[in-house]
C-alpha cells in the first residue's frame, strides 16, 4: 500500500507545481484524471514530473529497503525446508511448506479464532466507536474532558492493558475474577476468548470512534436541519442522512480496524499464550518462527497472514469502493 | 396553509448573547413576507425559530393558531430551502423529492405522481435520475425547491435560497421563486441579506438590525417613508445621500445651502430637547440637472453648484457623482451599513453625493453643474437616535410641511 502511495503522491506533487504555473487551479482533478490518458507531455512538465521523482526517491529506497526486502525474504524462506535445529537439512522444497500448513488442524483452529475476533471485535467496535462519536461530536460542555476521557484506552501501551486484565482477572487477587466468584475464566477457551476480545475492544474502541468523528464533520449541518424540516425522526435522520454521507469514513475505519484485528497478538500474548487452543494466526506463526525456529514453516504462515491482510484490503477498496476520507469530494457538494 | 404568528419571540444563546430580541409579527395565511437585513442582524435565527431548529428563549410562535414552541421541525409541518440547498448526495433528484412524502408514509403511485407535477412545474423531468453532484447551481437550486413544493406545507422557509447563484441566474430564479409563491399560495418566509431580493419579492418586508425589529411594510412603504436612518440607508440601490445639517434660526445649514423648513417641523427641532445637529437624507433620483427643470418644480426645491466627479451612463438615465465641501454625517447606523456594504468609506456617508439624473442631462465630468432637489423628498434624521423627524403619522412629510 505504501509502496504504491509514493509515486502517485509524487505525480500529484508534479501536476499540483504544473496547475499553479499556468494558473489553473480548478483543473486538478480534471489534469489528474487526465494523466492516465498519456497526454503527450511538454518539456516543462516533463521537467516537473522527473523532479518530482527525484523527490521522492529517497524516501522509496528506505521504503523498499525496510518493506519489500522483509517481505521477499519471507517468501524465499517459505519455499524452503529451513529449521534452524537442524540446518544441515536446509533445502529448496516449493510450495511443500504451505501445503503442509493448509493442511494442518492447528492452522485452520488458529485462523478460525482470528476470523472470529477479528468479525465480533470489529462489529462491536463499530457500533460502541459510533455511539462515542455521536457522545463526542455532539458534546457541548466537557468537551475536551469527555474527548480525554474516551480516548485513554487507546493511550495505554497493549501489553500494558493486556497485564491489567490478566492480573484483574486472576482468582484469589483479580477484582474482576472475585466478582465472579473467583472463578478462573483464563484457564477455559470459551471465556478466554471472550476476556480476549473484550481487551481488544476496549482498548481499539477510541480509534474507531476518532475516524467516524472525522467522518462525522462531513456530514453537513444543513443537511440534517433539513431532514428533520422535511420530517425525519432522529434515528431515520442517523440512518437515511448521516450514515450513508459518512459512508466512506465507516468503511475506512473498517479497513483499518480488520486488517490490526486480524492480526491481533499482543492481548492474547499476555492473556492466555495461546493456550486451550486460542491462538491467532500470528500467534502460531510467531511460535514456530521464533520459538519453534522453523523458519520455512514460520515463513509460510507469515506470508498466508499477509495474503490474508492482502485480502481483505483488496475488497474493501475495490468491491467496497473505499476511498482516503474526503477523496471523493465531487460526490459531496 | 397557515398563518403564523410571532408574539414576542426572543432569542438568547446560553453565552448570554441577545441573537434576536422581542420579535412581533403577523404573517398572514398565503402572504410572502421578507426578512432582511446585514449579517448577524438575527434573520436566519428568527427562520429556524419559525422552523424549530432553533429552540424559542421566550415568547411565543403560532402557525394556524396553534401554539408550536415546544413542537418538533418534523410536526410542525414546514418546508424550508438553504442557502446550501442541502441537498442529500446519496439520492437521485427522484429520491431527494420523494424523500419527506416518503417519510410521510404516502403510497408509492401517491409519491411519484407527486414529484412528477412538481418536477413538470420545476422543469426538472430530464434531470429526475441524476445524483446532485452531477447538477449545475441552479438546478440544485431547483431540486431543494422542488423538494419543498411537493409536501404541500403549511409554510415555506427560505433561507437565502438565491445566494449562491451567479448574479444572471439569481434575477431569473427570483421570477420563478415569486411566480411559485402566487400559484400556490403558500405563506412563504425568505430570508435574504440582498435589499433588491427583498424589494421585489415581498408582499412585506421586515427590516432587522441586531436582533430587532427596525420597520415593517410593503417595500415601496419602507422606500418612501423610512422609520429610522438604518432603514433609510438599507433600503434603496443606490443609496441614500446623507449630508450633516445643523440647525440655527429656523434653518438648515448643510454642504448644499441653507435649508428652509416649515412650521411642524421647526416646531418639532425647537423644542428644548431637540438635537442640533441632524442628518439629511436625500435619494439619488430626487436631484436634477438644473437646466431641465421647469419654474413650477424649479419652486418646490432648492439648487446648488458643484464639482463633478464621475458620470455613469447607464441608458435610461445617468448617475452623476459629485463632490461637496462640508462636514460628514457620523451615526451608529451609517457606519453599520458602511461596515456591511464592505466599504470603509460608504457612498452616502462620505462628502460624495450620488444624484441620479435625466438621460437628456449635458453633465460631462470635471465641470461644475447647478443642480436642483427636491424638498418635499428630504428626510431629517436625529443622528443620536436614527429616528426620521419628517415622519408625521407615518408618512415622510418632506421639510417644507407645515
Amino acid at each position: 500500500m505504501s509502496i504504491n502511495a509514493t509515486p502517485t503522491g509524487a505525480d500529484v506533487a508534479a501536476d499540483e507545481t504544473a496547475t499553479r504555473s499556468t494558473g489553473r487551479h480548478a483543473a486538478v482533478p480534471a489534469q489528474r484524471a487526465g494523466r492516465r490518458a498519456k497526454a503527450p507531455l511538454s518539456e516543462n512538465k516533463r521537467a516537473e514530473r522527473r523532479l518530482g521523482w527525484l523527490l521522492c526517491a529517497p524516501a522509496a529506497l528506505v521504503m523498499v529497503l525496510v518493506t519489500a526486502y522483509p517481505i521477499l525474504y519471507s517468501v524465499w524462506l517459505s519455499l524452503q525446508r529451513f529449521d534452524l535445529r537442524f540446518p544441515d537439512q536446509r533445502e529448496f522444497i516449493g510450495l511443500d511448506n504451505y501445503v503442509t500448513v493448509l493442511t494442518n488442524q492447528f492452522w485452520w483452529t488458529a485462523f478460525g479464532v482470528t476470523a472470529l475476533i477479528t468479525v465480533v471485535t470489529v462489529a462491536i467496535e463499530l457500533v460502541l466507536g459510533m455511539g462515542l462519536a455521536l457522545i463526542m461530536h455532539r458534546t457541548l460542555v466537557g468537551r475536551g474532558i469527555v474527548r480525554t476521557a474516551a480516548l485513554i484506552p487507546y493511550g495505554i501501551v497493549t501489553v500494558v492493558a493486556a497485564f491489567s486484565w490478566r492480573y484483574a482477572w486472576t482468582p484469589g487477587t483479580g477484582y474482576l475474577a472475585n466478582v465472579f466468584d473467583g472463578s478462573a475464566p483464563l484457564t477455559e477457551r470459551a471465556s478466554s476468548l471472550a476476556i480476549i476480545m473484550l481487551a481488544e475492544i476496549w482498548k481499539t474502541t477510541p480509534f474507531m470512534a476518532l475516524l467516524l468523528m472525522a467522518g462525522l464533520a462531513l456530514v453537513p449541518e444543513d443537511l440534517l436541519k433539513a431532514a428533520s424540516t422535511d420530517g425525519a425522526t432522529s434515528w431515520q435522520r442517523f440512518t437515511k442522512v448521516m450514515l450513508p454521507v459518512m459512508k466512506p469514513a465507516i468503511l475506512v475505519a473498517l479497513l483499518f480496524r480488520t486488517l490490526d484485528a486480524f492480526r491481533v497478538f499482543d492481548n492474547i500474548f499476555v492473556l492466555t499464550a495461546g493456550g486451550n487452543e486460542t491462538s491467532s494466526v500470528s500467534m502460531l506463526a510467531y511460535n514456530n518462527l521464533i520459538r519453534g525456529l522453523n523458519l520455512g514453516i514460520g515463513s509460510t504462515m507469515s506470508v498466508l497472514i499477509f495474503i490474508a491482510v492482502a485480502i481483505i484490503a483488496f475488497v474493501f477498496v475495490k468491491l467496497f469502493g473505499t476511498a482516503a476520507p474526503g477523496s471523493d469530494d465531487g460526490e459531496r457538494r | 396553509m397557515a398563518d403564523i404568528v410571532l408574539d414576542k419571540v426572543s432569542k438568547k444563546f446560553p453565552d448570554g448573547t441577545v441573537a434576536v430580541q422581542d420579535v412581533d409579527l403577523e404573517i398572514a395565511d398565503g402572504e410572502f413576507v421578507i426578512l432582511v437585513g446585514p449579517s448577524g442582524c438575527g434573520k436566519s435565527t428568527t427562520l429556524n425559530m419559525i422552523a424549530g431548529l432553533e429552540d424559542i428563549s421566550s415568547g411565543e410562535l403560532r402557525i394556524a393558531g396553534q401554539r408550536v414552541n415546544d413542537k418538533a421541525p418534523r410536526d410542525r409541518d414546514i418546508a424550508m430551502v438553504f442557502q446550501s440547498y442541502a441537498l442529500y448526495p446519496n439520492m437521485t433528484v427522484r429520491e431527494n423529492m420523494a424523500f419527506p412524502l416518503r417519510l410521510a408514509k404516502l403510497d408509492r403511485a401517491t409519491i411519484d405522481a407527486k414529484v412528477d407535477e412538481a418536477a413538470k412545474v420545476l422543469e426538472l423531468t430530464p434531470l429526475l435520475d441524476r445524483k446532485p453532484a452531477n447538477l449545475s447551481g441552479g438546478q440544485r437550486q431547483r431540486v431543494a425547491m422542488g423538494r419543498a413544493i411537493v409536501r404541500q406545507p403549511k409554510a415555506f422557509l427560505m433561507d437565502e435560497p438565491l445566494s449562491n447563484l451567479d448574479a444572471k441566474l439569481r434575477v431569473q430564479m427570483r421570477t420563478v421563486v415569486s411566480r411559485l409563491q402566487k400559484q400556490l399560495g403558500t405563506t412563504t418566509v425568505y430570508v435574504t441579506h440582498d435589499q433588491t431580493e427583498a424589494m421585489t419579492l415581498g408582499d412585506r418586508v421586515v427590516i432587522m438590525r441586531g436582533g430587532a425589529v427596525q420597520q415593517v411594510g410593503p417595500p415601496q412603504e419602507l422606500y418612501d417613508h423610512p422609520r429610522n436612518l438604518f432603514v433609510a440607508g438599507f433600503i434603496g440601490s443606490p443609496s441614500m445621500n446623507f449630508l450633516h445639517a445643523a440647525v440655527s434660526e429656523g434653518r438648515l445649514r448643510t454642504a448644499l445651502g441653507d435649508v428652509a423648513i416649515g412650521d411642524r417641523l421647526r416646531r418639532q427641532i425647537e423644542g428644548a430637547d431637540a438635537p442640533r445637529e441632524l442628518i439629511l437624507g436625500i435619494r439619488p433620483e430626487h436631484f436634477e440637472d438644473a437646466e431641465l427643470i421647469d419654474e413650477e418644480t424649479r419652486r418646490r426645491g432648492m439648487e446648488f453648484d458643484a464639482p463633478v466627479d464621475i458620470v455613469e451612463s447607464m441608458g435610461s438615465d445617468k448617475y452623476v457623482y459629485f463632490t461637496v465641501e462640508g462636514e460628514r454625517a457620523t451615526a451608529a447606523e451609517l457606519e453599520e451599513l458602511a461596515a456591511d456594504a464592505g466599504a470603509a468609506d460608504f457612498a452616502g456617508a462620505g462628502s460624495s453625493l450620488v444624484t441620479r439624473l435625466s438621460a437628456e442631462s449635458a453633465v460631462r465630468e470635471g465641470e461644475n453643474r447647478r443642480v436642483w432637489f427636491n424638498l418635499d423628498k428630504i428626510h431629517l434624521f436625529d443622528p443620536s437616535t436614527g429616528r426620521n423627524l419628517t415622519l408625521h403619522e407615518g408618512r415622510a412629510a418632506g421639510a417644507l410641511a407645515d
